[in-house]
């Protein structure tokens, strides 16, 4: 019978649609783990002699600063996944803003006179005035490069906007070439970020960990609250689902979108100022390679979806951990590309669904 | 109109003609006058005036005049090289360009035609210069496989194909990549694709950085990385010899010959019933597949033969380089190509031919070489090069600000910024019903 030949093949298919994704998102984890706990792996000498371990303590440290190193990626993402969700650009030149914001960031320190020897309550509250500065000027870069190279492009066929981010994201990184030159420069490390926080069951937490995470949740939080409660927030997906009936409600459709720029900015900046921390070196291609990471993660949670380039972030900062430690860091791009076209193959509207307009 | 009263065929034939020669003066005229260029939608009454005035000059013309036009470019191009020593500058930006057209070529025809967003073009340069790296030089040196190679290569260890032969490889490897990186992104849509295909991009390039570490027996490696593969053969004919790097003039008429057969087979493409297929599945891909077009076969071999030209112009620039190196391979080249298309007007072919000779003069003629010594001559001292890429952004905001169209923007995407589409499908309803 040709239909019960059918239909064991449409029960498979079922299955990998519900459940294919997940099973492929654990398999990295699960099966390090496993050959972790049976061949053991070696975490460092005494008296020349390889120590292993046969434990999970390494995966669960690769899984923290995953997490933590994610929240950046996060950050950025939602700054895309907001300007994709209200005008379907996909914003090229944010990773851009986001080096500048690190840069910004790094020349305040000086200004601020903030060095690794500083007190903590100077530290705090320096670093604190940096990330509202940082911030604010990332923003405001965001919705100048709105009003000049895309808003005049309103109604043209959908790439021209798409070419001018390009171009603008040429024209940051040149800025950032003459402003820092052109290799990685070491910033200083002023919270000490290798320093251990707390111990759980064997697996060190850093500095950078928490203060990576600390930086984000709230903004995660703030922005949320933003979308879902304030007026300017409605007035955003309203122009997110629908510019021209917003429009006939009253709502300025132009300046919604610079608030969603501005946003967008503020949190890229917010990144820059975590990443010059965390990484302790800064240099002009970084927002490149962090705009492809981010872009990435807001696709893979569901463009537009602001939890879901949360979520996206995080799990491309776990798979980045994992590949980097366990097959080198040269194959990295290679894991998170591969993993991005399996999500787009078994979901392709992303993990937690895309909020556009195309999507109803 | 008097265009209503002619079949559809013949106005379309004027139309392309026209787009080949002169530009839209009222393109031009619109963009700067009005406030919002973004609307597209100046004032109907004056583009009309403007249109009458092009479509009576145009029938003023012979009707051979743009036959004649094309075959006074050809000798034009053909005899270009002898204006120029065989070393100049400006010859090897020429030669450069000339293969971006054919890059360019092809990924309109995926992005322009098909409206599949690829970012991930890339890869099938990769692919078209590994084939001249792994095919044609001493690179698997435990291999002996000689075709059509010249007397030395002959008794060179490795495999050595005469160049047409890789070039043929190059467009079998690249169809295939094609096909496979269109698989995946058959369900999804334009934004998805563009991310699917840019992974694709990605992981190519880190198999190129990292092939190294990939053995293939014998201590042959896939690839030979950021080091590259060094000493790529020189094409060799068998009647006019071997090429070499101090006469640039045959490498000029081989591009040359290569962009004419790529150029003319997207012009017979676009009006073909796949080009047809393609601009339908493009505009409304749900009704296109309720008329009958099978989307898959389509969608598929679009990525096929745009990669086919992208494999091309890759063999070519890997043995004009005559190095094989990963790090040639990164994914702003994609975003290069696609700029060029976009500035030309996207899915118009005299458009990608034109962006990508403007772009690639800029970036590989203008900006080294006559750019350069414009701030030591007014007494600034830095170097230019250090701004390259901040000019070259800053002339992508400003044509795409003032020309969001692109410059010779495709037949119907005009008319549809320009309001006119209706009328023109009920014109050619209207033709259709009466024949």
């Amino acid at each position: 019978m040709p239909a019960a030949a059918v239909r064991p093949l449409a029960a498979v298919r079922k299955w990998i649609g519900r459940w294919g994704l997940i099973v492929a998102l654990l398999a990295l984890p699960v099966y390090y783990g496993i050959r972790d706990l049976t061949h053991g792996y070696s975490s460092g000498f005494v008296n020349g002699h390889a120590v292993i371990n046969h434990d999970l303590t390494q995966l669960g440290f690769n899984l923290v600063s995953g997490v933590s190193n994610g929240s950046i990626w996060a950050l950025i993402a939602m700054g895309y996944t907001l300007v994709y969700g209200i005008i379907e650009l996909i914003n090229f030149a944010h990773g851009d803003v986001f080096m500048i914001g690190s840069f910004v960031a790094v020349g305040l320190y000086a200004s601020f006179g903030l060095t690794a020897t500083t007190g903590a309550f100077g530290l705090v509250g320096g670093l604190l005035l940096t990330l509202i500065v940082a911030m604010f000027v990332c923003g405001s870069l965001n919705v100048l490069i709105e009003r000049v190279a895309y808003r005049p492009l309103r109604g043209a066929p959908k790439l021209a906007p798409l070419i001018t981010a390009v171009g603008f994201s040429f024209i940051l990184q040149n800025v950032g070439l003459l402003w820092k030159g052109g290799s990685p420069v070491g910033v200083p490390d002023l919270i000490n970020q290798n320093k251990t926080v707390f111990k759980i069951s064997g697996v060190i937490i850093h500095r950078a960990d928490v203060l990576a995470i600390a930086v984000t949740v709230p903004l995660v939080f703030a922005l949320t609250w933003f979308i879902g409660r304030t007026r300017a927030g409605r007035a955003m997906r309203a122009t997110a689902q629908d510019p021209e009936a917003a429009r006939l409600m009253g709502i300025n459709v132009n300046s919604t979108i610079s608030l969603t720029f501005m946003l967008g900015g503020m949190l890229a900046g917010a990144a820059g100022i975590v990443y010059a921390l965390y990484e302790t070196n800064v240099w002009y291609f970084q927002g490149f390679e962090a705009g492809l990471i981010a872009f990435t993660a807001a696709v893979m949670g569901g463009i537009g979806n602001v939890r879901g380039a949360v979520l996206g972030g995080i799990i491309i900062g776990c798979i980045q951990q994992l590949s980097d430690s366990r097959l080198g860091p040269q194959w990295t791009p290679a894991v998170v590309f591969g993993y991005l076209i399996l999500v787009m193959v078994l979901r392709p509207r992303g993990l937690l669904g895309e909020e556009t307009r195309e999507a109803g | 109109m008097s265009d209503a009263e002619r079949p559809p065929d013949e106005v379309r034939s004027e139309v392309s003609v026209h787009k080949g020669q002169a530009p839209e003066r009222e393109g031009v005229t619109r963009a700067s006058r009005s406030k919002e260029p973004a609307a597209g939608l100046g004032p109907g009454q004056f583009t009309a005036q403007m249109r009458e005035w092009r479509d009576a000059f145009e029938r003023r013309l012979p009707p051979w005049w743009s036959r004649a036009l094309g075959a006074v470019l050809i000798v034009f191009a053909i005899l270009l090289p002898f204006f120029f020593t065989q070393t100049s500058g400006f010859l090897n930006a020429t030669i450069i360009s000339l293969a971006y057209v054919v890059m360019a070529l092809g990924l309109n025809i995926v992005v322009g035609f098909a409206g599949l967003l690829d970012l991930g073009y890339v890869a099938f340069y990769a692919l078209g210069a590994y084939s001249v790296g792994w095919f044609g030089s001493g690179f698997f040196f435990n291999e002996h496989i000689h075709v059509g190679a010249s007397h030395i290569q002959n008794t060179l260890p490795g495999i050595h194909l005469n160049f047409l032969l890789i070039v043929v490889c190059a467009v079998v490897i690249a169809a295939l990549a094609g096909i496979i990186i269109g698989l995946p992104t058959l369900r999804l849509r334009s934004d998805y694709i563009a991310i699917v295909t840019l992974a694709f991009g990605e992981i190519v390039r880190v198999f190129a950085i990292n092939g190294q570490s990939i053995h293939l027996g014998g201590g042959q490696t896939l690839t030979a990385g950021n080091l590259g593969i060094p000493a790529v053969d020189l094409p060799y004919f068998p009647v006019i010899g071997s090429f070499n790097l101090l006469k640039l003039r045959p490498w000029y008429w081989l591009i040359l010959a290569l962009m004419l057969v790529v150029l003319f087979v997207n012009l017979r493409l676009r009006d073909s019933r796949l080009g047809r297929a393609w601009v339908a599945l493009r505009e409304d891909e749900v009704a296109a597949v309720s008329m009958g077009i099978p989307a898959v076969r389509t969608k598929l071999l679009a990525y096929a033969i745009g990669a086919t030209f992208g494999g091309v112009s890759g063999a070519f620039l890997g043995a004009y380089f005559t190095t094989v190196n990963a790090g040639q391979f990164a994914f702003s080249f994609s975003i290069f190509v696609l700029a060029m298309i976009i500035v030309g007007g996207l899915g118009s072919i005299w458009g990608a031919v034109l962006g990508a000779l403007l772009l690639s003069y800029t970036n590989y003629y203008l900006i080294p070489d006559v750019f350069n010594d414009i701030p030591s001559k007014i007494g600034l001292n830095f170097n230019l090069t250090q701004l390259s890429f901040g000019i070259f952004g800053f002339l992508l905001v400003l044509v795409m600000v003032l020309r969001p169209q692109g410059l010779f923007p495709e037949r119907r995407r005009r008319l549809e910024l320009t309001g006119d589409i209706a009328a023109e499908d009920a014109q050619l309803v209207e033709s259709q019903t009466a024949v």
